[in-house]
């Protein structure tokens, strides 16, 4: 390949290296070269949000994203989400209550929750329904994911601050 | 012993049949372990790229490969021409026709295979394909179906011009696919003849794509030193898969291994095999190293497996309170430029002669013309059981049709045609022995939960208010299902019957393994088969694994589609279970030195009637099973295997209610309330039933609101991304209101029917009887699909509705 660069991001709390060419997205770094391939890419424009990863404290779609936009970046995907062998509520939540069937879409869904509840903690139905509107589920319906949300959003307010 | 408690914790502990059981599945996919297709790196692996024609309709003059192969990173590229000595650049498909692999001569729809480039990496791959060079000559191609049996139409497949027959009967027109006919032409005729009312509508099923989230893909992976070729694939029939590629390519079946993995949804679109696949398997063969290769998005809505583009006339004939006498249903069957989806060889036109569905219709008949046309190949797909949406949703659109011209209510209508619940089981005009129903006590549950009534009186306000700034239309629909296919003596596909089977191994310690022939895609089989063992065994379902869709370890079956998973692998689980069982009471009674006569079962054990305190528990047979301590003559082990074919199709059945507010001025649709009772016979996991018709609802909702794939009148494709295909997001997307009733099927071990299309075929005509009832009183009595905003607002600018 052509020219490389260098970049380093921080990725679910450890840094990582790569040399990616300038027009390498990030969905492809994180599956292709760092193993990471919970993301997934279901359309290539940003609509699907199966890609959905967390960088800098912002839900971003990775199949639109290059690579060396992400220098010294903070990035989470769902691969982070689960910490010291303990699921996430969310993780928890959507097993709970059926917020899944095929998987395809789950970690974008999951990692985007995390970001919508982080911004809101208290988000009622409708609050939740239009945050994941930039993620797409063909199976579920929505109805068992956004049940999943709140009853997961209810068991991080009972719980003391991590 | 007899302490209802302790049965009751007995039972509990084994989560079986009835058991809302959370899914086993979840785990890999909530960490983000899934393993689907494109999760596969092998050593060496190179990616393909498909070059795609721009044309519909177009001749190849010359394909230049020259620029392509000086770009860095790729490695090849394959043609037709490539692919004629291994004799590969043609396949069969699995509706008796004939497909290009690679567009040889000539392009018969635009985003057809042309070319593959193979590269170091997908971009590599990409690069190569932008600079194939195809000098095209452009032909005029065909749009509209009606336009295919036209004296001067362009023929569009010319390789088989000369053919008579296509595998379903004699042809009249090269671009002619097949006519198929069902039922009594003349005495249908006769009941229209005599009939005091008769009622005629033009009602359209337009093309539409599953688009499951997952695109279709492969990793074909061909060891030169074993013979061996392995491909890991998105596909919902991994056997059958199989067996064509063992007649394409002459590879005995025995080395080639398919694995379905995970798999993102698939929704019908995931049963045929594509160019894509046998392009990487050929490439995989000719280079000896793995090869990728993914479809993107506009790949898949624009070449894969569509749905529908039934072009449909629905008649009635019926006496003056609305009885039906007669029934004409005909439809021009737009198959694209290939007759390539999944078709039982006796069934062309798939189950589309259900369409008495749930009523008692003494005289009908029914036809479908199947023709060419410059688009897609593709038909039966989309959690549709072989044209069973197509079928419902023109008898439960005329059954409206007819009581608005009868003048009765939309549920009366229902109520005096329903076949009665004493009839069944119940032979319609068209020969299905519809097993069981209770079509009666559905409907009036849902009417009751809602209180119909009470919302006819609000609609009758509001159309009396001429201030009102909304219409208010009710939807219902009264659907019958027809899924599990099926017996194979009316079913099969390339000559193989749609049994299916199920292997089961029980261990020592009573774990137990079980494989069988179908493929889960987010239905939860890990979980709702590892119940039905739990049950009929009395092992817990945690310790049961279930593994699908490695032809290595599974036994023959022919997949999962049309809700077939259930009523065939379902009902084979239960036998084999059944087999195990026999032999585990004859262990018992050897061990507990009694006849089998004195035993009975109970929850988890054999025990000695009259005698409680003497019994075995099947984890103690489990053990014994592996010992010496068998009876004479016996073999170790507590392994079976059962194939099943089923002796009917199974029949589930629903009723649906849809609310909806139109908005006169801008043809905005709001749903207000949708109400799903759904009978699917014995409900083994609730949860995933509920979760089944929540998708299924939502699938029904896209099709009905906004789904369409429209084409210009040069056969280009004008909206194939997310971005113009509707797929419905969480604020669109209705809350559901489920409810059940349970109707066991007579002819099922357990009496399940199969559930997971019923929501799909039950919620279009449901919506789209609620949007229409919204105008039924200004004399409206069909709107085509997809009821979106712009379509809607020009039926109310047509009524002058909108001015203020």
């Amino acid at each position: 390949m052509a020219n490389t660069h260098t970049v380093s991001f921080t990725l679910n709390g450890k840094g990582v290296t790569v040399d990616v060419p300038a027009r390498e997205l990030l969905i492809h770094t994180l599956r292709e070269r760092l193993a990471h391939t919970g993301p997934h890419i279901g359309c290539e424009t940003s609509h699907c949000g199966a890609c959905t990863v967390d960088l800098d404290g912002t839900s971003v779609k990775s199949c639109t994203v290059l690579t060396v936009q992400c220098e010294g970046g903070d990035m989470l995907t769902v691969e982070g989400l689960e910490q010291g062998g303990v699921l996430h509520a969310l993780q928890q939540a959507f097993h709970e209550e059926h917020g899944l069937q095929c998987g395809y879409c789950t970690p974008g869904m999951l990692t985007r929750a995390y970001r919508l509840l982080k911004e809101n903690p208290n988000a009622d139905e409708q609050e939740i329904r239009r945050g994941l509107a930039g993620n797409l589920c063909r199976c579920t319906g929505y109805q068992n994911i956004v049940k999943a949300v709140q009853s997961a959003a209810r068991k991080l307010a009972a719980a003391p601050a991590a | 012993m007899g302490d209802m408690s302790e049965l009751k914790e007995r039972e509990d502990k084994l989560q079986g049949v009835g058991s809302s059981l959370p899914r086993k599945e979840d785990a890999r996919f909530i960490r983000g372990q899934g393993s689907y297709v494109d999760d596969i790196k092998l050593p060496g692996m190179l990616f393909g790229a498909v070059v795609r024609s721009p044309y519909a309709h177009a001749r190849i003059k010359s394909i230049d490969k020259s620029k392509a192969l000086a770009a860095p990173g790729v490695v090849a590229v394959l043609t037709a021409d490539d692919l004629k000595p291994v004799n590969l650049h043609w396949m069969p498909t699995l509706g008796g026709d004939v497909q290009a692999v690679l567009a040889d001569k000539k392009v018969c729809f635009q985003y057809q295979e042309v070319a593959m480039v193979l590269g170091t990496d997908r971009y590599a791959a990409y690069d190569g394909a932008a600079l194939v060079e195809v000098d095209y000559e452009e032909l005029p191609a065909i749009v509209d179906p009606k336009q295919s049996m036209a004296a001067d139409a362009p023929v569009i497949r010319e390789d088989i011009q000369e053919k008579k027959e296509v595998g379903h009967g004699p042809r009249t027109h090269p671009n002619h696919i097949f006519t198929w006919e069902a039922g009594d032409k003349a005495a249908a005729d006769v009941a229209f003849a005599s009939a005091p009312v008769t009622v005629r509508e033009e009602i359209l099923n337009p093309r539409v794509h599953p688009c499951p989230l997952e695109t279709c893909g492969c990793v074909a992976s061909f060891n030169k030193a074993t013979g061996h070729l392995t491909v890991y694939m998105t596909t919902q029939a991994p056997h059958l898969v199989r067996t064509v590629l063992a007649m394409l390519s002459g590879i005995a079946e025995s080395k080639i291994r398919v694995v379905g993995g995970d798999i993102g949804g698939g929704f019908g679109n995931k049963v045929p095999v594509y160019p894509g696949y046998v392009v990487a398997i050929v490439a995989s063969i000719v280079t000896g190293v793995p090869i990728k290769w993914i479809e993107s998005r506009i790949d898949n809505i624009s070449t894969t497996g569509f749905a529908r583009d039934y072009h449909c006339v629905g008649e009635l004939a019926a006496d003056a309170d609305g009885r039906i006498k007669g029934l004409r249903f005909t439809a021009l069957a737009d198959h694209g430029a290939f007759n390539s989806h999944v078709s039982a060889t006796k069934l062309p036109a798939g189950l589309f002669s259900i369409c008495t569905g749930s009523y008692a219709i003494p005289n009908a008949y029914a036809r479908v013309d199947a023709v060419y046309t410059n688009k897609a190949p593709g038909g039966v797909a989309y959690r549709c059981s072989l044209r069973v949406t197509e079928a419902i949703y023109l008898i439960e659109r005329m059954m409206d049709v007819l009581a608005q011209k009868v003048g009765v209510d939309k549920a009366e209508i229902r109520r005096r045609n329903f076949v009665n619940a004493e009839q069944f089981p119940y032979t319609t005009s068209f020969g299905w022995t519809l097993d069981s129903g209770a079509y009666h006590g559905a409907l009036e549950k849902v009417l009751k939960a809602v209180d119909y009534e009470g919302l006819r009186r609000e609609q009758a306000a509001r159309r009396a208010d001429p201030n009102s700034p909304t219409l208010m239309g009710i939807g219902l629909s009264t659907f019958t299902e027809i899924v599990g296919a099926g017996p194979t003596k009316v079913c099969d596909i390339l000559g193989i019957g749609l049994f299916d089977s199920c292997e089961i191994r029980v261990h020592p310690t009573g774990g137990v393994i079980a494989r069988l022939g179908t493929m889960t895609q987010g239905q939860g089989h890990a979980t709702t088969y590892a119940q039905i063992i739990a049950t009929e065994l009395g092992l817990p379902a945690s310790d049961i694994v279930v593994e699908e869709g490695d032809t290595d370890k599974a036994p023959y079956g022919a997949g999962t589609w049309g809700s077939r998973s259930t009523p065939v692998s379902g009902a084979a689980t239960a036998q084999a279970a059944r087999k195990i069982k026999e032999k585990a009471k004859q262990i018992a009674a050897h061990l507990l030195e009694v006849g089998e006569g004195d035993l009975e079962w109970e929850i988890d054990r054999f025990k000695v009637r009259g005698n409680p305190g003497q019994a075995k528990t099947m984890k103690e047979i489990c053990m014994a099973a592996h010992t010496s301590n068998i009876p004479a003559g016996m073999e170790q082990g507590l392994n079976a295997v059962s194939y099943y074919d089923p002796p009917n199709l199974t029949f589930p059945f629903g009723a649906y209610l849809c609310v909806v507010d139109v908005d006169r001025y801008t043809g905005e649709v709001k749903v207000r309330r949708f109400y799903a009772l759904d009978d699917c016979g014995t409900r083994i996991n609730p949860m995933v039933i509920e979760g089944q018709i929540h998708g299924g609802l939502t699938e029904a909702f896209a099709v009905a609101m906004g789904q369409q794939i429209p084409f210009d009148e040069n056969g280009n494709h004008l909206g194939n991304s997310l971005m113009d295909y509707f797929l419905p997001t969480a604020v669109e997307t209705p809350v559901w209101e489920t409810d059940h009733t349970v109707t066991p099927c007579p002819h099922h071990p357990i009496g399940a029917k199969g559930v997971a299309e019923s929501p799909h075929v039950g919620g279009i005509p449901c919506f789209s009887n609620a949007v229409i009832d919204a105008f039924a009183h200004l004399g409206v009595t069909h709107m085509d699909m997809p009821h979106s905003a712009w379509r809607v607002w020009q039926q109310c600018h047509a009524l002058g509705l909108d001015r203020r």
